[in-house]
């Protein structure tokens, strides 16, 4: 496959050997074109305008929005517009909780990015509720302690779809039947996954997906909470102000309904718009055949770097598109700014995972994380890279 | 370029730091962490009558942060504190003879801002 010619980036770099769309994804022209062509041709605010510019930023927005729907089997009224990940998760732990009375606990897994974790903190503590964690075993979740940690006590479970620093491929649909059993609302987590595994949220009957636009080709700053109908016409607003109210006196309001009423003020709407055409892009490939692709990649990667001695590869056995090493005692941060000069992308340090660092016995790790921009010959430029690092400190 | 940060000197002072090692009764110490990496630096010293009589540092980093910590316990001893108090991290960094970006820098402010702290 030879996408990389699809993104402008590697015209003006060309020899970059780009191994970190784990943090953020390069962009592809047509949705670098597509934020040119809002601020160039049809910019104005959405909603409410009675002339052509701003109809037309309306219809490029909520045209984004049925997209995304589409891309992950919703209906347009469960997809809102967040600035991303965190902000989706934040959103959802500070209100969820008002909706339970009886139930007391939080589930989590030892693999969560900080974003996973932080704002449940918080929220426990303002809510009087318990944090509890599914355990790591291997690099994959201890499915064992986690049919005894889910219970009728559980409240809410949220977790990821694809480890940001393991690659681990957690197996959702398990946890999803566990939490339903005892009626525990489920998050999903798909930051990582999104751009890379076909996500069906009906077969999968979760409550709630977040993911960001920029890890999936689109801009930074724009974000989804998918959330089913049923829930969002109960859950209490995020935040209150323009575009999400029916009527406003002096004394009180009313809101819209889903999801105008999670969405108030200005939004993002250039980002929106680059994530419908994101989604436009991925679809044009089609999500089956770059999940084909990555895992090819992946599978390539692993076995390069296991001929490398001394190198500790933290593998699971279900394997996405992100792989964590580190090389004999050599620091992460001297292993990634040896390859950075030699115009190799990594990323280096505990990936906003300090509780999984600290239970895997390390400061931090080096990870690669695979795109489909990237090839063989990435892989390549990689494994002489790590070789020269071993020759530095020989 | 590999060759300008990892110049033999530095890698010499990663494979064998000064100082490294554990003060049993401390005068003063101060464990900082850089948050980015997770490396984590702790410093010891004896002090008498205002002066940096020993100092050692100990924990985990890389090439950076471990040549720093070398050479600013080295450069400390038999220092008073209001010198220590003076020192420019801009000149420390200097020291080490290698351009670092912005994020290598804070590898090698790490050690200096945990003496600060100790002698706060």
């Amino acid at each position: 496959m030879t996408y990389k010619k699809d993104f402008p980036i590697f015209q003006k770099n060309k020899n970059l050997v780009y191994l970190d769309s784990a943090a953020t994804s390069q962009k592809p022209k047509q949705v670098i074109d597509s934020m040119n062509q809002f601020y160039n041709d049809f910019n104005a605010n959405i909603n409410r305008g009675l002339y052509d510019l701003s109809i037309q930023s309306t219809e490029g927005y909520e045209s984004a929005r049925e997209k995304v729907a589409q891309f992950i089997g919703a209906s347009r009224d469960e997809i809102i517009f967040t600035s991303g990940t965190t902000d989706s998760l934040n959103k959802l732990a500070r209100t969820l909780p008002k909706l339970f009375h009886t139930k007391s606990e939080i589930v989590l897994t030892e693999m969560e990015h900080h974003s996973n974790i932080v704002p449940w903190q918080e929220t426990s503590k303002e809510n009087k509720m318990k944090l509890k964690f599914i355990p790591l075993k291997n690099m994959e979740l201890d499915y064992e302690i986690a049919e005894k940690i889910i219970n009728d006590k559980t409240a809410i479970v949220s977790l990821t779809h694809l480890s940001n620093s393991l690659g681990t491929i957690n197996n959702i649909e398990k946890i999803i039947e566990l939490a339903k059993k005892y009626g525990a609302i489920v998050i999903i987590d798909a930051a990582q996954s999104i751009a890379h595994k076909k996500i069906d949220v009906k077969k999968l009957n979760c409550d709630f997906i977040v993911f960001s636009g920029h890890k999936m080709f689109a801009s930074t700053g724009i974000g989804i909470i998918y959330g089913k109908k049923q829930i969002l016409e109960k859950l209490p607003a995020f935040q209150f102000g323009g575009d999400m109210i029916k009527e406003v006196s002096l004394e009180e309001s009313s809101y819209e309904l889903p999801p105008k009423k999670f969405e108030a003020g200005t939004p993002n709407i250039s980002g929106a718009i680059s994530l419908g055409n994101a989604v436009e892009y991925i679809n044009k490939i089609g999500i089956n055949k770059i999940e084909k692709y990555e895992n090819e990649l992946t599978v390539y990667t692993i076995k390069e770097l296991k001929k490398i001695p001394e190198i500790i590869i933290y593998e699971s056995k279900n394997q996405g598109p992100i792989i964590s090493f580190n090389l004999d005692n050599i620091h992460h941060h001297d292993v990634a700014s040896i390859l950075a000069y030699e115009n190799i992308a990594i990323r280096a340090g505990h990936h906003c995972c300090m509780p999984l660092m600290k239970k895997l016995e390390v400061q931090g790790t080096c990870r690669i994380s695979i795109s489909i921009y990237n090839n063989k010959e990435d892989i390549d430029k990689l494994i002489q890279g790590i070789k020269k690092v071993k020759e530095v400190f020989k | 370029m590999t060759q300008q940060v990892y110049r033999e000197q530095l890698l010499e002072l990663w494979k064998h730091p000064l100082n490294k090692g554990v003060i049993e009764n401390p005068s003063c110490e101060y464990k900082e962490m850089n948050s980015f990496c997770g490396d984590e630096i702790t410093i010891q010293l004896i002090i008498k009558n205002n002066i940096v009589k020993d100092a050692k540092f100990n924990g985990i980093g890389c090439v950076i942060s471990i040549a720093m910590a070398s050479l600013l316990t080295e450069e400390i001893k038999g220092k008073s504190l209001e010198e220590i108090k003076e020192i420019n991290p801009e000149k420390i960094i200097k020291s080490l003879g290698v351009e670092l970006n912005p994020i290598r820098a804070k590898c090698a402010m790490i050690s200096l801002t945990a003496l600060q702290k100790a002698i706060k």
